[in-house]
C-alpha cells in the first residue's frame, strides 16, 4: 500500500483546539465498476481516533459516503500550546494510518 | 471525579464518584462499538432503529447543520453540524436517499465539543438530517440539499 499520510493543523483559541485533518485514501464504496464492468472492491475508513495528550477526545465512525481523501475538522476543549492532538484510522481492510501534532 | 469522591467521602461525592466509575467503564464499549447494522442499512426506519432503540426523537432549533442548498459536485458535499444541546454523547449524519443513509458517526466525550465537520457523498438530492444523541432523547434537524452533479457511480 502507498503512503498515506494523516495532515493536520491546529490552534488553539480560548482554550478550545481547532484540528483540521486530511487523509489520503481512495473510499471505495464497492458500488462502483471499473471500465471492464468488474466492482471495484469496498475499501473505506471505518474508525477514526483522536487522541489529547494520550486520551481519546472523540471517535469516529463513517460509512462509505465519507468523500474520498476525506477533510474532518473538531474540536478538544481544555487545549494549550505544547499539547499532543493524534488522529488515526482504520480501514475495513484492517490498513491504517495516524497523524500528530504538537499544538502552538 | 472518582479521586475527589475518594478524598471527600461524603455521600454526594460517593454515589458521583459511583456514578462516574459506571460511566467510565461503559464508555470503551460505546466509543468501540461500531453499528455494523446501522451503516449497512439501507432503509432510513433501519438506522434509525440501530441507532436509537426506543428513544424519542424530537427536533431542535439548537442544532447548527451547515450544508450547501445546492451542491454543484455530490462527490464533495461540505457539512458541518454544531450543537449548544447539553449532554451531547453522540452526532450522526444521515443522508436520507444514499444507498446506505447513514454516514458518519461521532462520539463526543466531556472532553470534545460538540462542533465537527467533514464532507460526503451524496448520489442524489436528499434531506440530510444531523441527529445528535442524548441518553434520554434524540434531537435533529434536517436540511435539503440539491445535488447537480451526482457523487454515486463516479
Amino acid at each position: 500500500m502507498e503512503s498515506r499520510p494523516v495532515k493536520m493543523r491546529g490552534k488553539v483559541v480560548d482554550s478550545v483546539a481547532e484540528i483540521k485533518v486530511l487523509m489520503k485514501h481512495p473510499m471505495e464504496t464497492g458500488t462502483r465498476r471499473d471500465d471492464a464492468g468488474a466492482v471495484i472492491p469496498a475499501e473505506f475508513i471505518e474508525q477514526v481516533t483522536c487522541e489529547h495528550n494520550g486520551n481519546v477526545v472523540l471517535t469516529a465512525d463513517w460509512g462509505t459516503s465519507v468523500s474520498k481523501n476525506p477533510y474532518f475538522a473538531f474540536k478538544v476543549k481544555s487545549a494549550k500550546s505544547g499539547d499532543t492532538v493524534k488522529v488515526g484510522w482504520t480501514d475495513n481492510l484492517g490498513n491504517a494510518s495516524k497523524g500528530e501534532i504538537v499544538l502552538k | 471525579m472518582q479521586i475527589q469522591a475518594i478524598r471527600q467521602p461524603s455521600r454526594r461525592r460517593f454515589i458521583q464518584g459511583l456514578m462516574s466509575i459506571i460511566a467510565l467503564s461503559a464508555l470503551p464499549f460505546q466509543l468501540l462499538a461500531r453499528s455494523t447494522k446501522a451503516f449497512q442499512a439501507t432503509k432510513l426506519e433501519t438506522v434509525k432503529a440501530e441507532l436509537f432503540g426506543d428513544l424519542p426523537i424530537v427536533d431542535s432549533s439548537d442544532i447548527s447543520l451547515d450544508i450547501p442548498d445546492i451542491a454543484e459536485n455530490g462527490a464533495v458535499v461540505p457539512v458541518s453540524v454544531s450543537t449548544t444541546i447539553e449532554g451531547a454523547e453522540a452526532i450522526h449524519v444521515v443522508i436520507e436517499q444514499n444507498p446506505n443513509p447513514l454516514s458518519a458517526s461521532f462520539k463526543l466525550t466531556e472532553f470534545s465539543v460538540a462542533d465537527i465537520s467533514m464532507r460526503v457523498k451524496m448520489g442524489k438530492s436528499s434531506m440530510v438530517t444531523a441527529y445528535i444523541k442524548t441518553p434520554t432523547t434524540i434531537y435533529k434537524t434536517s436540511r435539503e440539499v440539491k445535488v447537480t452533479i451526482g457523487g454515486c457511480g463516479g
